[in-house]
């Protein structure tokens, strides 16, 4: 599954910060997923809770959805892209390198491929929270 | 917010000994041609080789290796599909032969990606085939992959090898390792590369010829590696095997 490599970013990187911080323990991880790369949060978790291990062992993790605002870089309409048109081969295409999302979509209004991704694009990590 | 992918890119490439990144300034130098030859002539020695195509918007590997009906398997990851004898990683399995019109921060972001997702698992050899120009692709591997080392393709043009000096110029600031120079489409007996190349202080790899037979090896590797291109390649490919000396 591609969500465990994301998992496994997503722990490698909250590590680093655990220790920047001098977390002796992690108690809360919080991730932002944008809609644009439809990443299944409950194998997202799944995933995290299977991976997880000594700082992060009574850590819990809450995952929040983004949704994916696109704007054109042509015409200026901003939208937001409903991705139940996709069919299963261009979402999961989508899925793996959002940035393929320009080979699939166009601007509604203008149809052009030449959009920005403003926001909701993939998996970040928001917050921390742990005791010293 | 904190974008969590780079953290793990260095993990994901632990398991390669060398990651040899051919690029050049200049573009329809053959660089795709080289680094695609040079994977098959590495893995035909008995290495175990990935390439890795990221021109992104123009790639072209997948056509030399007549690379058909392939994807990636899904594993904790994207595992790369073999193709003829190469673990094959490329953005055309997501979009196959339509355009990909991407900016730089999207070349980015995809590259990122691919790194952050694709299992390569144990390598001797890690071939990327570069995009031309000196832009992003160079800084954002030279940022996520540290120990990198370029392989620089130019023609026997003056105009090629101008845009070479500027990326050595560049690579020696950033102090990253250059394996050397390879003069490819060579038509003559003209030694001005070899001569320019000694005075930037860079090893000449070597020349690989004009060779019309090529185009009609393109899709048919083993075709491919008896052109004289290939065969070519195959003394070039001693040289980057003894290389690893040299690299700081």
């Amino acid at each position: 599954m591609h969500e465990w490599a994301l998992a496994e970013a997503i722990l490698t990187s909250a590590k680093q910060i655990a220790e920047q911080e001098k977390l002796k323990e992690v108690t809360e991880v919080t991730i932002k997923v944008g809609e644009l790369q439809q990443v299944e949060p409950p194998i997202l978790r799944f995933a995290l809770s299977q991976m997880k291990s000594d700082i992060f062992k009574s850590a819990k993790f809450r995952i929040l959805k983004a949704k994916s605002t696109l704007k054109c870089r042509v015409c200026g309409t901003a939208w937001q892209f409903n991705f139940k048109k996709l069919d299963k081969a261009t979402a999961e295409a989508i899925h793996f390198v959002p940035e393929v999302a320009h080979t699939y979509i166009k601007c509604p209004k203008c149809g052009s491929p030449d959009f920005e991704i403003v926001c909701g694009r993939g998996v970040w990590l928001q917050d921390i929270k742990g005791a010293k | 917010m904190v974008d969590p992918r780079i953290s793990v890119i260095s993990h994901r490439l632990s398991g390669i000994s060398r990651i040899i990144a051919v690029s050049s300034g200049k573009g329809g130098v053959g660089k795709s041609m080289v680094a695609t030859t040079l994977a098959l002539t590495l893995a035909k020695s008995g290495y175990r080789v990935g390439l890795f195509d990221i021109d992104f918007t123009s790639p072209s590997t997948h056509i030399i290796l007549g690379a058909q009906n392939v994807q990636p398997k899904e594993e904790k990851g994207l595992v790369p599909p073999t193709v003829h004898g190469l673990e094959y990683m490329s953005l055309i399995y997501f979009v196959g032969d339509n355009p990909a019109p991407l900016r730089g921060a999207d070349v980015s972001n995809a590259l990122i990606e691919l790194l952050t997702v694709t299992q390569w698992g144990t390598l001797d050899f890690l071939v990327i085939d570069m995009p031309p120009g000196i832009g992003d692709a160079i800084l954002d591997l030279v940022r996520l992959i540290k120990r990198i080392e370029f392989l620089i393709v130019t023609t026997p043009s003056l105009l090629a090898f101008e845009t070479v000096k500027k990326q050595v110029a560049l690579l020696c600031e950033l102090k990253m390792p250059i394996i050397g120079v390879v003069e490819n489409m060579k038509m003559d007996k003209a030694k001005g590369i070899t001569g320019e190349t000694g005075k930037l202080g860079l090893v000449y790899l070597g020349e690989i010829p004009f060779d019309p037979q090529v185009e009609d090896a393109i899709g048919d590797v083993a075709k491919l590696l008896n052109t004289a291109v290939g065969k070519k390649i195959r003394q070039i490919a001693d040289s980057v095997i003894l290389a690893k000396k040299r690299a700081p």
